[in-house]
């Protein structure tokens, strides 16, 4: 772990010194930050707790580093954040990937299936403006991560749990079952054995709370894929029950498109697809 | 002689999404502002393509993660209507008891923490809470209420799960909804106190001529429907939206800046222009403060959009309650539809302004193109313009006191830069 003088937690604990928490933004929609901001109970007392020393989005007061925690959000899609990143690793004890966009990319990891140059002619008159890379990469292709928080958006508990762990030195409890687990917490009838909806529920890592089922809908992978998930064999059974890469494959490819268990079965079923449709021509 | 100056400012602070300001003079002659917009492209429209229709409202709700039902309702009433589906008259109020969820967080969040703390010298919402603790607090615990309703009826409050195309994936539980009636009926007296508090904060002397563009509905406070209104005195069928509003890409920014078609001007779009187009259809209650509190229209102050955003709050939490008081099992909670080729497209006002959308889609559910227009492109020009008015006005020697000023007027737009790239740091480049 790179760090600079006096920044290691577990040595703060017990002592008065307050750690010192930075929160940077990549490529993201906002929303796991914001998540810091949405603990309205907790927000006063967890900023008497810390020093705030750099949040762009809550405090003009942007100090300087180095810092006990840095708390990253967003995924690497520029020739600058490339460099960017290796400055915030310079200047972090422990850097905490927070969401889905840097632990795996997010939802604009799809460019990394499509073509750069016509996704930037897509939406852009002027693509010569524009800098940026034609992949979207989580933090951790770039540097060491201390610890990963998944999720499209993060549990804002969670985040808590990272924070007063951190701060107290000890390791986060964050639980690291699958969705499906907790919907047999909560005693939600099964969608996909009772309404056969294809669900990413039991290769997916818990921290949503299960809300899709319970809402009558599939898990569609928020989370990202758990330890050992065995996405191939969620696939091959969907697909012997009847569903095609035509539903699978959007399924995988969503906010943790490029997370590795998921992109593996995703190229697994999109090259299959496309040997079929080979076969045919040939027919 | 005059003297050769550049004022940037690297990174913009308390807005959402990542920008800076670029400023060039020559003496006292302000030579160039812009907006620069640095925030990574991440190509929603390139990617929404192929994709299936029912996927469009999960997808670009993660394009903000502040106003994600915005993107969301936005989303389905155009693809409802390339579908041709109507919803029911019971799913439309839900609807917009989910979009007052939507504006009670996103409101609450910027007039507490975002833009309050510019009226007193502090740097963040948790530094002005040593001197206004109890105004802090109860800020809060409005924005949490937001977040409540948007957690029992969207299933989580940031990228809610339960918007479908057609309507919901699941009808709320009545009893879950209800158990909000009590904290509601404290929050409307509560967001009225707050309005009052805001209403009072000593406001620069400032106004300009803006053509002010908002929804505008016969008989509700626009959210979800209207024709687009503006104070220059038209009103433009959604569907001419394009022909009458159009994107262009400047060098400085990752987000385009939309403008009038007839004649390449920039307007203004948010709370402020739609109090100013809709003020006798806010809620009776949101009247009342606004008639307490004179705040009279049209008003074209923009650092008085935090009053504009008061009476939202007001308003959100009285329709809020009323729509929670008559709450009635919703059955169908999703309408059924087969796919065709088609073609729609919808406004609705985000918390931060007019947002529009439009998507082909064909006979298999697949989206054939879609365009996205968010707020804050639309509003980015105008914030240029406002600050030429306003740099000569508040332009010392102190660069860092310069940009703090600037940084004021930026804010009070609540931009949201994030959304906007398809969105900032202060550049002062003087010279003679």
């Amino acid at each position: 772990m790179s760090g600079k003088g006096d920044t290691s937690m577990a040595s703060n604990a017990g002592r008065p010194k307050k750690p010192r928490v930075a929160v940077f933004k990549f490529a993201s929609c906002d929303g796991c930050q914001l998540s810091l901001l949405d603990c309205e109970d907790e927000l006063l007392s967890v900023a008497s707790a810390i020093e705030i020393a750099y949040f762009p989005e809550a405090s003009s007061d942007m100090r300087e580093g180095p810092y006990d925690v840095s708390l990253v959000e967003g995924s690497i899609t520029t020739p600058h954040d490339v460099e960017r990143i290796q400055f915030v690793r310079q200047q972090s004890a422990v850097v905490v990937t927070i969401g889905a966009c840097a632990t795996a990319g997010g939802i604009q990891s799809l460019r990394n299936w499509g073509n750069h140059e016509e996704f930037l002619k897509c939406v852009y008159a002027s693509p010569e403006y524009i800098s940026s890379l034609a992949t979207s990469t989580p933090i951790s292709a770039h540097i060491p991560v201390d610890f990963e928080l998944r999720g499209c958006p993060i549990n804002r508990h969670q985040l808590l749990e990272v924070i007063i762990a951190l701060a107290a030195g000890r390791k986060p409890r964050i639980p690291n079952h699958s969705v499906c687990l907790d919907c047999k917490i909560r005693g939600t009838v099964c969608v996909e054995v009772a309404q056969g909806i294809p669900c990413l529920g039991p290769v997916t890592h818990s921290g949503c709370g299960a809300i899709c089922p319970d809402f009558n809908r599939g898990c569609y992978g928020c989370f990202g894929p758990v330890m050992q998930a065995n996405c191939d064999g969620l696939v091959d059974h969907y697909q012997s029950v009847g569903h095609t890469s035509e539903v699978l494959l959007p399924l995988l490819r969503n906010f943790n498109a490029a997370a590795p268990q998921f992109a593996a079965v995703s190229d697994r079923l999109s090259s299959a697809d496309a040997r079929e449709s080979e076969g045919s021509q040939h027919v | 002689m005059s003297e050769e100056r550049t004022i940037r400012v690297e990174a913009l602070s308390r807005v959402e999404g990542e920008g800076g300001l670029y400023v060039r003079m020559a003496g006292r002659v302000i030579e160039d502002v812009k907006l620069t917009i640095y925030e990574p492209p991440r190509f929603f429209e390139a990617f929404l393509r192929g994709r299936s229709l029912e996927d469009v409202p999960d997808i670009t709700a993660r394009i903000c993660g502040i106003c994600p039902v915005a993107y969301q309702m936005s989303a389905v009433h155009a693809l409802e209507q390339a579908l041709n589906v109507r919803v029911t008259a019971d799913i439309r109020r839900l609807r917009r008891l989910l979009y007052c969820g939507e504006w009670i967080e996103s409101h609450g969040l910027h007039m507490h923490l975002l833009q309050a703390p510019d009226f007193f010298g502090a740097a963040s919402g948790i530094e002005l809470a040593e001197k206004f603790p109890q105004e802090i607090q109860r800020g809060l615990q409005l924005k949490k209420l937001g977040n409540d309703l948007l957690e029992i009826l969207g299933g989580r409050a940031i990228h809610p799960i339960n918007v479908a195309v057609g309507g919901f994936y699941r009808a709320p539980r009545i009893d879950d909804l209800q158990l909000l009636i009590p904290k509601f009926e404290w929050g409307l007296q509560a967001a009225i106190d707050a309005t009052r508090w805001v209403a009072g904060f000593p406001f620069p002397d400032f106004s300009r001529s803006y053509e002010m563009v908002s929804l505008l509905h016969p008989d509700e406070y626009p959210m979800n429907e209207g024709v687009v209104a503006s104070t220059a005195g038209q009103r433009i069928p959604v569907e001419d939206y394009e022909k009458e509003f159009a994107e262009h890409h400047v060098a400085h920014s990752t987000a385009l800046h939309s403008l009038r078609t007839s004649n390449d001007a920039c307007y203004h779009v948010g709370p402020l222009a739609r109090v100013n187009l809709n003020r006798d259809r806010l809620s009776e209650s949101a009247r009342k403060v606004a008639d307490e509190i004179r705040f009279a229209i049209p008003c074209l102050n923009p650092f008085k959009a935090i009053i504009a955003r008061g009476l939202e709050l007001v308003h959100a939490f009285e329709e809020g309650l009323e729509i929670l008081k008559s709450l009635k099992i919703l059955k169908p909670a999703r309408m059924s539809y087969a796919y065709q080729d088609g073609e729609g497209c919808a406004a609705t006002e985000a918390p931060r302004g007019l947002i529009y959308h439009r998507y082909q889609v064909d006979s298999k559910g697949k989206v054939g193109l879609a365009k996205i227009v968010p707020p804050t492109s639309q509003n980015q020009r105008q914030i240029e313009e406002d600050l030429r008015e306003w740099l000569p006005r508040i332009l010392t020697d102190d660069d860092a006191h310069t940009a703090d000023e600037c940084e004021r007027l930026i804010r009070s737009y609540d931009p949201c830069i994030s959304c906007s790239t398809h969105f900032l740091k202060l550049t002062v480049d003087r010279h003679s």
